[in-house]
């Protein structure tokens, strides 16, 4: 007699990358804005979209917005895939290293030779 | 007994939005790392409770409304550009720029906090959607569960240095003024 066992299928983990990913990647561009606001005049002016809070308010708004827009992108094209996910998790916490480290000021001040 | 609008407002953003998400998400890791040690069954994903699609909720919505109020309402008082001649104490940026003792509460302190705390809400409204909407995913690898723990993880460690900081500025340098709320009648 012969033991039939279903071989359960995995579920496609295309969307929980492209969460992942673009969490990284907006952690990274709000690490980016904040320095090269700090360092650029021209920039911290024109990420002055609300004048009581400074350039933080468009440092923040932009990061969102292309963390949003990354992720609804990512997630249409792997909505049904299924990726390495170590290497994706591997450049999302890259990502998010990068994005932590450029936050901290000491460190910002010195990529800008303050 | 007094407060002023701007110490009630200061305080809703610390201790009740800032201190509910700390809390929430210390007990969002502990589910995690539960979850996360034995060998869930890829095959049965476990289902969401409707109790922690509440919690999740309120985990999300009290990390956005801290940076968000923390952004748009006290920042704003915090940074507020102090005229010549001005009372300092509710000025709080000049108050600690003026002196180079504590000019590094805000260099140093106010410059990390206002930009590492944006990094606890985004990671951890995405860890709240993986939990919720592909638990199947979740359950059926285990580096997507250690990936997600360690953005929880980090989500955790933003808010608290973002807190921290705050709780610490705020004590140096507060944020006052603003119209006078009638808490308790005097008690002499």
């Amino acid at each position: 007699m012969t033991e039939s066992k279903l071989v359960p299928k995995s579920p496609a983990n295309g969307p929980v990358a492209a969460a992942v990913l673009s969490c990284g990647f907006g952690c990274f561009v709000l690490g980016v804005l904040a320095v090269a606001a700090d360092g650029s005049k021209a920039l911290a002016t024109a990420l002055n979209f609300y004048n009581p809070t400074g350039p933080l308010s468009g440092v923040t708004i932009v990061a969102i917005a292309l963390w949003l827009v990354c992720w609804a992108v990512l997630a249409a094209l792997w909505q049904n895939k299924n990726l390495a996910f170590a290497k994706v998790s591997a450049i999302a916490f890259l990502l998010l290293a990068l994005g932590l480290l450029l936050t901290f000021p000491p460190f910002g001040d010195l990529l800008l030779g303050h | 007994m007094e407060i002023t609008q701007r110490e009630l407002v200061t305080m809703l953003h610390g201790m009740l939005f800032g201190g509910y998400y700390l809390l929430a998400l210390f007990g969002a890791l502990v589910l995690l790392l539960e979850r996360s040690s034995h060998n869930p069954d890829a095959t049965s994903a476990q289902p969401t409770h409707r109790w922690q699609t509440i919690y999740f909720f309120l985990l999300i919505a009290t990390g956005w409304a801290a940076v968000l109020s923390g952004a748009y309402i006290i920042y704003p008082w915090y940074r507020a550009v102090a005229p010549a001649g001005a009372d300092l104490a509710i000025y709080p940026k000049y108050l600690l720029s003026a002196h180079p003792y504590t000019a590094g509460w805000h260099n140093f302190g106010m410059e990390w906090k206002e930009h590492i705390a944006w990094i606890a809400p985004m990671s951890s409204t995405m860890v709240a959607w993986v939990l919720l909407k592909h638990r199947a995913a979740w359950n059926a690898d285990r580096v997507v569960r250690r990936t997600v723990l360690g953005f929880a993880a980090i989500a955790f460690l933003s808010a608290a240095i973002a807190g921290g900081w705050g709780a610490m500025i705020n004590k140096k340098a507060p944020v006052q003024g603003g119209a006078s709320i009638q808490l308790m009648g005097s008690s002499q």
